[in-house]
Formats: structure tokens, sequence, C-alpha cells
């Protein structure tokens, strides 16, 4: 049986870590946000700041626990760069992403954030089955 | 003094977000993916563990900043305003789905994937980032 515990954990550190930046600095951790903004140039120290936090992540997680966490990538080269423009386009035109809607969003109660998730949840699923069943 | 303490707590936020990723399993495509095929007839749930776990923290977190009249390094929090049901919400979170579905990348394991050394997310960041910038340059505002 699959141990969830990671998972589990590994959510709390990312709740945490959202509300750190709330509550210290008052900014909203959504990753696609901080991407966007560091892309046009506002507030460059702190998001700067904040994406190479995110890039030592894994090192730190290798350091604590002996090894890199596994990244498969099972998409060709031409459906990685479909994918990741949709992902660019979509989440800078929904105003968020997993992190900023998914899970700042639901738990500041946002109408918006709640219908946000439930499309991009709905539509990834759709997408990905799919996928599944054409491979 | 403000300004360098909040570069070390955006640094620290990140870092503990991009372990977290990689605790969870987050930062592999392949387990998000097990996520969003619920056709393959051997679903994996973990991703729903992680926004469970993530959830239990923030609700409390955000209950806690409810009650404060500014962030401990800020003169105010920023925080979105809009509250409009609008068309780029809707058609803007459809497209970022569809693209997650495909690979099973999101933004914040992409960026954090960056740093284990394989091509792959570096092709899908590259592409992130054009769209992001399509967007920002090109369509925002057309689409109402």
């Amino acid at each position: 049986m699959i141990s969830y515990w990671p998972s589990l954990i590994g959510g709390m550190l990312i709740g945490s870590s959202a509300i750190l930046l709330l509550l210290v600095n008052g900014r909203i951790a959504g990753i696609s946000g901080i991407v966007g903004r560091l892309l046009g140039g506002q507030q460059i120290g702190p998001n700067a700041a904040f994406i190479a936090g995110l890039l030592l992540g894994p090192w730190l997680y290798a350091a604590a626990s002996g090894h890199l966490p596994p990244v498969t990538i099972a998409a060709s080269a031409p459906l990685l760069v479909l994918a990741g423009l949709l992902v660019g386009v979509g989440t800078r035109m929904g105003s968020g992403c997993t992190s900023g809607h998914g899970i700042l969003g639901l738990a500041r109660f946002s109408k918006r954030s709640l219908i946000a998730t439930s499309i991009f949840l709905a539509t990834g699923i759709v997408v990905a089955s799919l996928m599944g069943i054409l491979r | 003094m403000n300004a360098s303490l909040r570069l070390i707590i955006a640094l620290a936020a990140g870092a503990l977000f991009g372990f977290g990723l990689s605790m969870s399993g987050m930062v592999d495509p392949a387990r998000v993916i097990g996520f969003l095929d619920v056709a393959s007839g051997h679903w994996d749930p973990s991703l729903a563990f992680v926004l469970t776990g993530a959830l239990l923290v923030a609700l409390p977190g955000v209950a806690i900043q409810h009650r404060l009249a500014r962030p401990a390094l800020d003169a105010q929090f920023h925080l979105p305003t809009t509250t409009a049901i609008d068309r780029p919400l809707v058609l803007g979170s459809a497209v970022f789905g569809a693209g997650w579905g495909l690979a099973g990348f999101c933004p914040g394991p992409a960026v954090a994937a960056l740093s284990i050394g394989l091509l792959s997310p570096f092709i899908f960041a590259g592409a992130m980032i054009a769209g992001m910038m399509l967007h920002d340059r090109l369509l925002a505002g057309h689409i109402r």
C-alpha cells in the first residue's frame, strides 16, 4: 500500500509557505502571478527571491531525504511546448493556477477561485484521461 | 530594513514551497497525471492529500490574517480585489487545465523541477514563459 503521509505533510509545508508569505510579506503565494510579475519587472527582488527558493527546494529535500524527488515526464518535446503555452496563457488569463486559486483562493473562500479551481481540475481530468485512452 | 527582511522571507517561503512540492510528489508529472487520469484503472489519489494538507494549514492561516490590520513587514496586505466571474477567468482556467492535463506540469512544479537538471522542464518552462508574455503583451484586455 502506498503511504499518503508524504503527500499530506508535503501539502502542509506548501500551505505553511503560503501563510508565511501572507502573514509576513502580505503577498499571495501564487506561482503564475509571481513568475508573471517577475517577467513584467514588478517587485523584482522578492519575486526573484521566491523563485530562487523554489529552485533550492528539491535540493533541500535531497539533503534531508538522501535523494532528489523523482521527476518522470512522459510527454514528448512538441507536447511539452503545447502544454507549456496553454499553461502560460491560461494561468495569466485566469489570474492564477493551482497555488493561487487552488490553495489560497479556496482558503480565502474566494468565489472566483472556487470556480477557477473547479474548471481547471475538470479540464485537466478530461484531457489527461483522453490522453491516457489515446496512448 | 523591512525590504531586506522581505527578501529573506520570500526566499524561505519559496524554499519551503519547493521542499513541499518535492516531498508531496507534486513535482513529478507522472504522479499528477496519475491523479488527473481517472480512466487508467489505477488512479492515484495523492494529489487530493496534497491539497487537503495545504488547506489544513491555509484555512487557519487565513483566519489569523483576518484578525491582523497589516502583515508583519508591510503597511498593508496585497490581496486580489476582483470579484467578477468573467470570461477571462473561465476561459483562462479551462485553457490552463488542458495544458496541465497534457503534460502534468503546473507553474510551481515546472519551476522547481528546473533545478533537477533534466531537459524536459526547460522545454515546458520556456513555452510557459512565452505563453505568459504572449498573454500579458498581446491578449490581455482583448478577451472580455
